[in-house]
């Protein structure tokens, strides 16, 4: 069913590519008519949060033009996708969404995007979110969709059971403190109790390094991965007690998406846009609820953007789009439906935001959780470069030989992610 | 080309009529000369112009690629930045000094090991045994061919979701007649199996319906003189079914043996990444290619990339330079039997 939609929405967006390239031919240079009938194309990927009918109310502002959404699976082919035809310098949809960790790589060539700047949308975003969407010339080159400040998502019912308590009140206060402190409690946890205490040494790794400023690369764009005591320590550090604590999950995985609902392990570090995919994966599980409490203060895991690319029919009309997509009223209709949080400012405190819940997290006020959460990210945001996709790949795989595979010992995988970035300088 | 067919039959038309005066004689003449010509040409080039569709097709979907790849290959490349510096054979000596592309390797020959040989064997037995008077003759036979009919990413999800390490069919199963659960994406030989499985699944019904094609060209006379000798079924099988595929037997092989090294969207729909496993257990040259070229572990360099694929155009040239000697020996065995 998802391909087959996929598929068609692939052929939509072939044919409206035709169709432009068509109309783009017969427009007589210099005038264009703001009347003109355009079809504009987005494209996206996982969960943006854009419905049908929130796409349909643009076609009722803008009688004349249309849209159509593609999505791709996940954000590792929509990055082989824009890479593929910006490259090419055709094919691409007049939005597309960038993720937060290539878009360095994109940024690169910022000269095949718009310039997004424009006065209508100064200081719509947090300032670190639009700062990395800021080119070395000062130009705007993306619109900020969600972030993805992080909380805990735990199962009350194995807490119950293993005697921990299990109010989100009380599960914030018993978890706050540092990551040492989150692992003693997960080892009280795992003595007590079958299940493991997180899902995967993948998301830890992901949560510890979101929260330092250098960590695969310097900023000035050497990869340090392999000689930074940040990463080596996390690294050890996570593979000491993963044995006891992890469920020995790869993250994505096919075990992983099984387990949303088979109780392998009590908590997950819980970025905003994580709320649909646990809700999508585990429907009928009760016990599933969430804390606003996150090891070491906060952090931000993810989010997206949308960009223009310049090789557009419409590059002008698509800017509009994207400016209206990201503005507050819609990524509040977004958060709503996914859980993704909106990057706008003036909703980080909305009263609309604030009071949105989740029955499914039994009924936590996620609004008021996220916001919070929102509130606890560092200001200074991760550095994140050109290399830092690939790095980080090569870092998760080191993490998944040892602790999901159990073919190498930590020493051996270090090693050989030693020799895996060494091919990536 | 029905042009030039009217405008021969036009002149043949015209040719007769006009055989009477001096001038417009010669001027005839050389109309009839020139028509002569133009059928000369039609006999000549005709032919190659009704194939030349396919050869246009093919230099632009095959050999400008290949030649471009080429091309590339010997630059510093970039997915978005394009070509970059002329960087000779450098692209060819930094795979060759990647452990990774020589793990692909591994892997792509040994899930072909793996696929192939069960293949040919059950497709073999599979099509004995409908090449025997069943009911429901077409039923079975379309049956078989079902498979194939199923969209190797379909076959992919399914496969990969029965092969889970922790919570999958297979493991579950296991665990329930006491056997230890088998790390189907974690281990090298079980991943491989696990893909081989999937690749069988796809093509052995296919591979079954050529060998019946075959098996049913063969005279029924031999089997009853067979029988009237006393042969056994299985003695018939042996000493003249497999002899008399032995054409189809080279077919079928060289086509799995180039499918077979160019394997990639079952390995690459194995896991959700599909960059081949954390240790590459599973990573085939064709996937090596696509991650150096697209993937997020190779950064968009498409001159290693291209330097991989034509490593890998190499391997199969050589391949198939044994298969050809191997059919030659076989051929060869053949024709000194049939004497």
């Amino acid at each position: 069913m998802k391909i087959s939609r996929r598929t068609t929405a692939v052929a939509i967006a072939g044919a409206t590519a035709f169709a432009l390239v068509a109309t783009g031919c017969s427009s007589t240079p210099g005038g264009t008519d703001p009347n003109e009938k355009i079809t504009l194309t987005v494209a996206t990927f996982n969960d943006f949060g854009y419905t049908d009918e929130l796409l349909a109310e643009y076609t009722e502002l803008h009688p004349n033009i249309t849209v159509k959404q593609t999505k791709a699976k996940t954000s590792d082919d929509a990055r082989a996708n824009y890479f593929t035809k910006l490259g090419a310098g055709s094919g691409l949809a007049d939005v597309e969404a960038v993720e937060i960790d290539w878009f360095a790589e994109l940024l690169q060539y910022s000269d095949k995007l718009t310039d997004l700047s424009s006065s209508d949308v100064d200081g719509r975003w947090l300032e670190w979110k639009s700062n990395a969407a800021t080119d070395a010339d000062g130009r705007l080159i993306a619109y900020g969709t969600d972030i993805g400040p992080q909380a805990i998502c735990y199962r009350s019912d194995l807490f119950e059971a293993a005697g921990l308590p299990t109010d989100r009140a009380e599960v914030a206060t018993l978890l706050t403190g540092d990551w040492d402190h989150y692992f003693d409690i997960g080892q009280q946890f795992v003595a007590k109790s079958d299940a493991a205490w997180y899902d995967s040494v993948g998301s830890i790794m992901q949560g510890k390094l979101n929260q330092e400023v250098e960590t695969l690369e310097s900023t000035d764009g050497e990869i340090i991965a392999g000689d930074n005591a940040v990463v080596s320590a996390a690294y050890n550090d996570i593979l000491a007690q993963s044995p006891q604590l992890s469920a020995h999950l790869g993250q994505w995985s096919e075990d992983w998406y099984a387990a949303f609902s088979n109780g392998a392990y009590a908590t997950m570090l819980c970025p905003s846009w994580m709320l649909g995919i646990i809700e999508g994966n585990a429907p009928e599980v009760k016990g599933w609820d969430i804390a606003d409490v996150y090891p070491n203060g906060g952090g931000n895991w993810g989010g997206s953007y949308l960009t223009v690319p310049a090789q557009g029919a419409h590059p002008e009309a698509a800017k509009e789009f994207a400016a209206w997509l990201t503005a507050p009223e819609q990524q509040l209709k977004a958060f709503i439906k996914t859980g993704n949080f909106p990057s706008q400012v003036a909703l980080q405190e909305a009263p609309e935001l604030l009071e949105v819940t989740r029955p499914f997290f039994n009924e936590a006020p996620v609004g008021e959780i996220m916001a919070g959460r929102a509130a606890a990210v560092p200001a200074d945001a991760p550095f994140k470069g050109v290399k830092y996709f690939p790095v980080m790949k090569a870092l998760q795989d080191s993490l998944t030989r040892v602790d999901v595979d159990k073919t190498q010992s930590a020493e051996d995988s270090w090693a050989q992610f030693l020799k895996d970035i060494d091919a990536l300088k | 080309m029905t042009q030039s067919l009217e405008r021969d039959v036009e002149v043949s038309r015209t040719a007769p009529g006009s055989s009477g005066g001096g001038p417009a004689e010669e001027r005839a003449i050389r109309r009839i000369a020139f028509g002569h010509r133009l059928s000369r040409w039609d006999v000549k080039i005709s032919p190659y112009l009704y194939i030349s569709p396919f050869f246009i097709l093919f230099g632009i979907t095959g050999l400008f690629p290949l030649i471009y790849t080429g091309v590339v290959s010997l630059y510093d490349w970039h997915i978005i930045g394009g070509q970059g510096d002329f960087v000779g054979l450098a692209n060819f000596e930094w795979v060759l000094g990647q452990e990774k592309f020589w793990i692909a390797l591994r892997n792509t020959f040994s899930i072909f090991i793996f696929s192939a040989v069960p293949q040919v064997i059950l497709a073999l037995i599979i099509a004995a045994i409908l090449d025997q008077n069943l009911k429901a003759k077409t039923f079975w036979r379309m049956g078989v061919l079902v498979p194939y009919v199923v969209a190797p990413v379909a076959v992919a999800l399914i496969f990969s979701n029965m092969f889970g390490d922790q919570y999958g069919l297979i493991n579950n199963l296991l665990g329930r007649i006491g056997l230890d659960p088998v790390g189907w994406h974690s281990q090298v030989v079980p991943s491989h199996l696990a893909i081989a499985t999937m690749v069988n699944f796809r093509w052995t019904g296919y591979n079954a319906l050529i060998f019946l094609a075959a098996m049913q060209a063969i005279p029924r006379d031999y089997y009853e003189a067979a029988a009237i000798d006393g042969a056994s079924r299985i003695r018939q099988f042996f000493s003249i079914t497999i002899p008399s595929l032995r054409p189809t037997l080279i077919f079928v092989i060289i086509t799995s043996t180039i499918g077979g090294l160019q394997i990639f969207d079952e390995p690459r729909m194995y896991d959700s990444t599909g960059e081949g496993g954390a240790s590459a257990q599973w990573m085939t040259i064709t996937m090596y290619i696509y991650n150096q070229g697209f993937g997020a572990s190779g950064g968009g360099q498409f001159g290693h990339a291209a330097a991989a694929a034509w490593l890998l155009f190499l391997v199969i040239v050589i391949v198939g330079l044994i298969n050809l000697v191997a059919t030659r020996a076989i051929a060869s065995n053949e024709s000194r039997s049939s004497k």
